[in-house]
Parts: structure tokens; sequence; C-alpha cells
């Protein structure tokens, strides 16, 4: 369970999260949407500790993540920002390896190692496990960095834009995927995502976000609304159920 | 799914490298003798003795520095560490006056200076830390400008300052192979290894620190506190080697590019060793071939200076037609 309390964050006089109280559920996909600058990939950095927050509180699990060491919450929470810069030239299995660092501290046992392949595996990377990460295309370094995060085996997982740079195979293969360990594996899933009909697909709950505050949330059909969805995203929008998904068009 | 068998440790290039660096050892200390060996031994121990010291700074600091700054052309040199040492020593001839520097006891000068050191380090860090939060650029571009402010500061009053304190000073910065402050390398010795036992458990979150700041700390890697940790002993062991021996950062940016190149792995258990080794070689193997070979009894950071910017150039071109 993931708890945040009047979470804020301000740069100078900018109020990029203003005062977000929000309680994720636990188990399934919580999808945050909203549009450029609503400050979704913000609040995920800050629910994770990355990024200091200007005021409030979140738990995780029921411990403050200001106040737990590092090294406690790296076992119950993982995430995989946007732009990942390396300065050494890692293969994917060192990159993966990575993963099981909270519980090994560098020094990965067996079982270690069959979880690294088992996350390998996952995500389809098993024939590129030995190549370099600046050999490969973005897509593929993505896929990579998932699977690192996936390795480290928490019950909580936080992605910002896991489809950015994907194809359509691989998007909805990952969503797949992601919908799978959450089914079978319990884990909880948070996803900043651009594409609405991505989460109006996969996921349990959503949390539309708008300057900074929670706009809406509740299920897929809650959202997927024209009203809903033209008070976020300032555009018309319809929506048509189609084999039982609620899909967007706002091609046009 | 079985699991792969645990990568093999690069150990061999480890292995080749230590026994080029004792052969050129063995070299140094016993080709052309002609004196009693009971002096010749010492005095070229000593020397040797020097440049494994300095070799192992440099080395281990620029590899540290790069890894923390997530950058490697820099070295530690950027943030104006060797010219803050400049900087004290001028700062005392001008107010005590040689005939007071030198009459002072050169452990105790050196050990105030690590201290200064450590503290500007500590305090660039607490002070940045606090307001940019871990903001490892705006660190850098603070330590350029520092860095800046120091040469500038110290070469205004190397000009104001009389023209025999002057050369007294000049003297002191151009310490060689051939002249080391002697009387500093038990002391240093024992501080380097002292910190490096310190920092042997920091190797592992080291590893985790090329991933990057935000996916260190989400493997749980108290980021703040281990990159303070890392710069505490990079400005340790730069004081060491700028004390021995004079500035030679260069050094330690080639050095730490032919590791990664051999190496081809980005474990500091592994790297660090194969930097350290690298530049023993380069540092015995130059003071060698400029002692007995060329018998001319210059300092050998020229050389150095001027293959590795060859090597460093090749090394460019190499990577820009790849």
């Amino acid at each position: 369970m993931i708890e945040a309390k009047n979470v804020s964050k301000r740069y100078g006089e900018t109020l990029v999260v203003d005062g977000v109280t929000l309680s994720l559920p636990v188990g399934g996909i919580t999808s945050i949407i909203g549009p450029n600058g609503a400050g979704k990939s913000t609040l995920l950095s800050m629910m994770s500790r990355v990024m200091p927050m200007s005021s409030g509180n979140v738990w995780v699990d029921g411990l403050d993540v200001t106040t737990t060491p590092g090294d406690t919450l790296a076992k119950r929470l993982a995430i995989l920002r946007q732009d990942n810069h390396l300065s050494a030239r890692l293969t994917v299995r060192e990159l993966v390896t990575f993963g099981r660092y909270p519980h090994t501290q560098g020094r990965p046992t067996v079982q270690d190692r069959e979880h690294v392949e088992r996350a390998i595996e996952h995500m389809g990377l098993s024939a590129l496990a030995d190549r370099f990460l600046d050999e490969m295309s973005g897509g593929q370094r993505q896929r990579a960095f998932v699977a690192m995060v996936l390795c480290q085996d928490t019950d909580h997982v936080l992605l910002d834009e896991p489809l950015n740079g994907l194809d359509l195979k691989h998007a909805v293969s990952m969503m797949k995927r992601l919908r799978h360990a959450a089914d079978t594996l319990g884990k909880s899933f948070v996803l900043v995502l651009h594409d609405i009909n991505f989460a109006s697909c996969y996921s349990d709950h959503i949390v539309a976000m708008r300057d900074g505050k929670v706009a809406f949330q509740g299920r897929p059909e809650d959202i997927m609304r024209p009203d809903v969805l033209r008070a976020i995203y300032e555009l018309d929008i319809s929506v048509q159920q189609i084999e039982g998904d609620w899909i967007a068009t706002h091609y046009r | 799914m079985p699991a792969s068998a645990p990568p093999v440790p690069p150990l061999r290039p480890l292995l080749v490298l230590g026994c080029v660096a004792v052969a050129f050892m063995a070299l140094f200390m016993l080709v052309d003798v002609s004196g009693p060996w009971d002096f010749v031994l010492p005095f070229r121990g000593k020397k040797i003795a020097t440049a494994l010291l300095v070799g192992y700074a440099v080395a281990v600091s620029t590899v540290l520095f790069q890894t923390v700054t997530g950058n490697r052309v820099l070295t530690p040199a950027i943030m104006g560490f060797d010219y803050l040492y400049v900087l004290i020593q001028t700062c005392l001839v001008f107010f005590l006056g040689s005939t007071t520097v030198a009459g002072l006891d050169p452990r105790f000068l050196f050990g105030a200076e690590v201290i200064i050191m450590v503290a500007f380090s500590a305090v660039l860090h607490g002070w940045l830390f606090g307001m940019a939060r871990g903001n490892v650029h705006l660190l850098l571009l603070s330590g350029v400008v520092m860095g800046v402010l120091f040469r500038s500061l110290s070469s205004f009053v190397q000009r104001v300052i009389e023209p025999n304190e002057f050369i007294f000073l000049q003297d002191r910065f151009f310490a060689s192979f051939n002249n080391p402050e002697h009387d500093l390398l038990l002391l240093s010795t024992v501080l380097t290894l002292g910190v490096s036992v310190l920092g042997l458990r920091l190797l592992r979150a080291c590893d985790v620190l090329v991933l990057g700041r935000e996916a260190a700390i989400n493997l749980g890697v108290d980021y703040q506190r281990t990159v303070s940790w890392v710069l505490a002993l990079v400005a340790i062991l730069v004081a060491v080697s700028t004390a021995l021996v004079g500035p030679v950062t260069f050094l330690g940016l080639l050095v730490a590019h032919i590791a990664y190149a051999v190496m081809r792995t980005y474990q500091h258990v592994f790297v660090l060793p194969a930097a350290a080794l690298i530049a023993a070689i380069a540092l015995v193997a130059g003071q060698f071939i400029l002692e007995r070979v060329f018998r001319l009894d210059t300092n050998p950071r020229v050389i150095i200076e001027f293959v590795g910017g060859a090597v460093f150039i090749a090394m460019l071109m190499r990577k820009a037609t790849r």
C-alpha cells in the first residue's frame, strides 16, 4: 500500500505537485495519466524517494520514505525513471544483475543468477543477454531496464513511461507481461502512461492528474468518458466500447 | 531456466599487468649498478616506493572521481584540488616566510594540508547537498569556479611575493621523482593504506553508482553519503600524490582509460587494481627510460604527458572512426 498525504513539490514559486493526497490500492496496475507538466513523473519520483518532497509524507507499507533507510525500502519498492544514463558499458545481464543488489549487496548467489535469467527471459531478451546496452535499440534498452527493476523482486514497482520507445508489438507485450506479473505474483504496479487506451485496457485503477493535482481517479470506465477526458486534456474525445474495452479516439 | 555460470573474473589481465610491473621494478633496481649495493638498493627502492604510491593515489582517485561524477573525461583536477594545495603552500610562504616554512616539520605541514583539503571538499558538499540536493553537475561547476579562484589567488600572491621566496616555492611545486619529499613517504603510505581499507566497503556501492543517481537510490545505496565519502577519499589521495611529486593528474586520465579498455568491466574490484598497476608501470618505466636509456636526469612527467597525450588522441580518433 502506498499512501501520500499533502505531497507538494515546489521549484521557486512554481508548484509542480500541489498537495496530493492519494492512497494506491494493493495489487494490480494503477496508471497515472494526464497532460504534460501535470506532475505525474514528479509525483512518482517523490513517492519512490528518488526526489525529495517540499512538503508532505509518503508511506510505503507503513514505512515513511523520507526516514526509512534506503536499503530497507529497496526491498519493497522499485522505480524506473525515464532517462537512464550509464557511465560504463554494461551488458544486459550485468545490468539486470544490479537488480539483485538490495538483496545481495553485490555478491549474487546461484539463486540470484536464476532470478536474473528469469527476468531476462520474461522481457524477451534471452538472445541479447550478452550484448552491450549501447549496441541496442532504444526499445531493447528500455526492456533491459524494466528487467532490472523486475529482478529487484519488490512488492511495489513504479515505472515512469515504460512504453517509451517501444513499438506496437513490444508495447503490447510489455503491458501483457506487467498484467501477468500483477495477476500471478501479486505485485502492485504504478505506471505513468501517455497512451490513455493502454491505461484503459490494462489498468485496474486510473489516476488522472492536472496542474499538480489529482483531478479524477477511479476504474477505467469512470475515467474513459468524454466529459472527464475533456476536463483533463481540453480535447473533445469520443469514447467507444470495443470488445469490452473503452477506447478513446482522439486523433482528429 | 538454468542459471549461467558466474562470469569469470578478469584475473588474467591483472596478472599480466602485475608481472610487467614487477619486471620493470626489477630492471629499475638491478640494471647499471655502479656503487655499493647497500646504498643503491635503498636509494632506488625509495624512488620505486614513491612511484607505486603516487601511481596508486592518482589512479584510484581518478577512477573514483569519474565514477562519482558519471563522466569519464574528468579528473579531480577539475575541482581545483591540486591548486588548493598550491595555494596553501603559497600562502604559507607569503605569510610566514620561506625560512619558517622550511623549518617546519614537513609531516606536520602535510597533515595540515590534508585536513584543509578534506575540509574543503566536505564544506563544498555539505553546502551544495543542502542546496542542490545532490546535483553533481552543480557541484562540479562550483569546483571549477573554485579551482580558477585558487589558481588566480596563488598566482596573484606569487606575483607580489619576494623573488627569492618565489624560487623557494617553485622548487616545492616541481618536486620530482628524483627528490621526492622522503620524509613524507612513510606518513603518506600509512595514510593511503588507511583510507583504502576504509574505502573497501564502498567498492560495491561504487559499482552501483555507474547506473546514475536515481538508479543507485532505487537500489538502496545511500547516495549522498557514498558520494561524500568517496570525494573525501579522493581529496586525501590527491593530497598525497601532489605533496609527493606535484600535480600529475593527466596520468590519472590516461591510466583510467587504459584500465577500462583492458579490464572490460565496470567492477571497481578489478578496474582499480588494474589502473594502479598501469600507473605504476608508467611511472617506473618512464623513470627507468629517462635515467638509464636517455641518461637524462629530467622529470618523467614530461614524457608521461607527451606519451599520454598521444595515446589519448589516438584513443579518441579510434572512437570517432568506430
